[in-house]
């Protein structure tokens, strides 16, 4: 039997029935929503339970929500199953005053650089991270780019007047 | 069979002109600085730091067809420690910095300095929190090209003009206070 999102939906609802855990499903690929503290339990079963195998992490990023209240920020999951060649993507939330959340680099190692560059661009703090250092941006950069707080342009410049580009 | 000899009568060679001066037989007396000014304007060797499409036109303006051998330049060295002039040609990102910074200390006196294209010269488009906003952050410049990427006659033009400059410079003028004042300032020493 293929592995439908509806079976995974069913699985995941049987196991965690306790849990707010939330579905929904953009161009047939399914969204699992969770709280922050359990991504490792949600992702460990993903990964252990014989049917579902979810045991290859494609991509691990955030996305910055100003307008979420205490929930600003998102941490996004990208999960494979490669034998049955199904994908989930599996969303957590964590405020973008206290932006913790526990690392899968137990789990899956290639998330190492993955949270780091995460770390690197919006600030998340991967609670046991070996490692959790900027990865791409120089050192001595004390903000996060990828939030939307800052504007496009370097504030810092002054030789742009705006007026000769005629946005003034 | 005999066959006419060939060999390059140099009609085509351009020689540069001789520089003012008191001439008689034998002998030709003319100021130091424009006999250094000389040697020095006409045989800079190049040091490309290319990072992206200005390198492009860059690597055109080398060949054949453009010949920045044609001023002297005939030869890149790929060592900072050779070379007269660096040729910053492409986007330099804040990371890169330190980098080009060390590869113009390396550089050894007299050293110059062209920013190829609006990049190296300003940041051009990437107005970013990863790209340095010009190369004049962090190293003097002697010489800007504009254009994104300017064409190899851009290139061309900018060397010549550095070579104006070369030809022209005091040979006091890297010993002297306001030489000291501007790599201070770049916090060079």
């Amino acid at each position: 039997m293929a592995l439908t999102n509806e079976h995974i939906m069913q699985r995941l609802q049987a196991k965690f029935s306790d849990q707010p855990i939330g579905f929904d499903e953009s161009y047939g690929m399914l969204n699992i929503t969770a709280p922050a503290a359990m991504n490792l339990k949600l992702m460990q079963f993903l990964y252990d339970d014989e049917e579902l195998r979810f045991r290859f992490l494609t991509d691990l990023t955030a996305v910055h929500y100003p307008e979420r209240k205490e929930e600003e920020l998102c941490v996004v999951y990208h999960l494979h199953n490669l034998q049955d060649n199904v994908r989930v993507r599996f969303k957590i939330y964590v405020p973008v005053a206290k932006p913790d959340v526990y690392t899968a680099t137990r789990l899956f190692a290639g998330a190492n650089w993955m949270e780091r560059e995460t770390y690197d661009f919006f600030g998340i703090n991967f609670v046991g991270h070996p490692d959790l250092r900027r990865i791409l941006n120089v050192d001595e950069m004390d903000y996060f780019p990828m939030r939307k707080e800052y504007s496009l342009e370097d504030p810092l410049r002054t030789d742009k007047d705006d007026e000769m580009f005629g946005r003034g | 069979m005999p066959r006419p000899v060939q060999y390059n009568t140099n009609e085509k060679v351009k020689l540069v002109d001789m520089p003012e001066g008191y001439m008689g037989e034998g002998y030709m007396a003319t100021s130091f600085d424009k006999v250094v000014g000389l040697a020095r304007k006409n045989s800079l060797w190049p040091l490309p730091f290319a990072t992206s499409c200005c390198g492009i036109e860059f690597m055109a303006t080398m060949g054949a067809h453009y010949d920045l051998a044609r001023f002297g330049s005939e030869r890149m060295g790929f060592t900072p420690r050779q070379c007269d002039m660096l040729l910053v040609a492409g986007t330099i990102a804040k990371k890169m910095a330190p980098i080009l910074k060390q590869v113009y200390i390396q550089m050894a006196e007299p050293r110059w300095v062209i920013a190829i294209g609006a990049c190296a010269s300003s940041g051009g488009i990437f107005d970013s929190y990863s790209v340095l906003q010009g190369i004049d952050q962090v190293i003097p410049v002697d010489v800007y090209v504009p254009g994104c990427p300017p064409r190899p006659e851009g290139i061309l033009d900018g060397i010549l003009k550095l070579q104006e400059l070369v030809g022209n410079e005091s040979l006091r003028r890297r010993g002297g206070e306001q030489y000291k004042q501007l790599m201070t300032s770049y916090g060079i020493q």
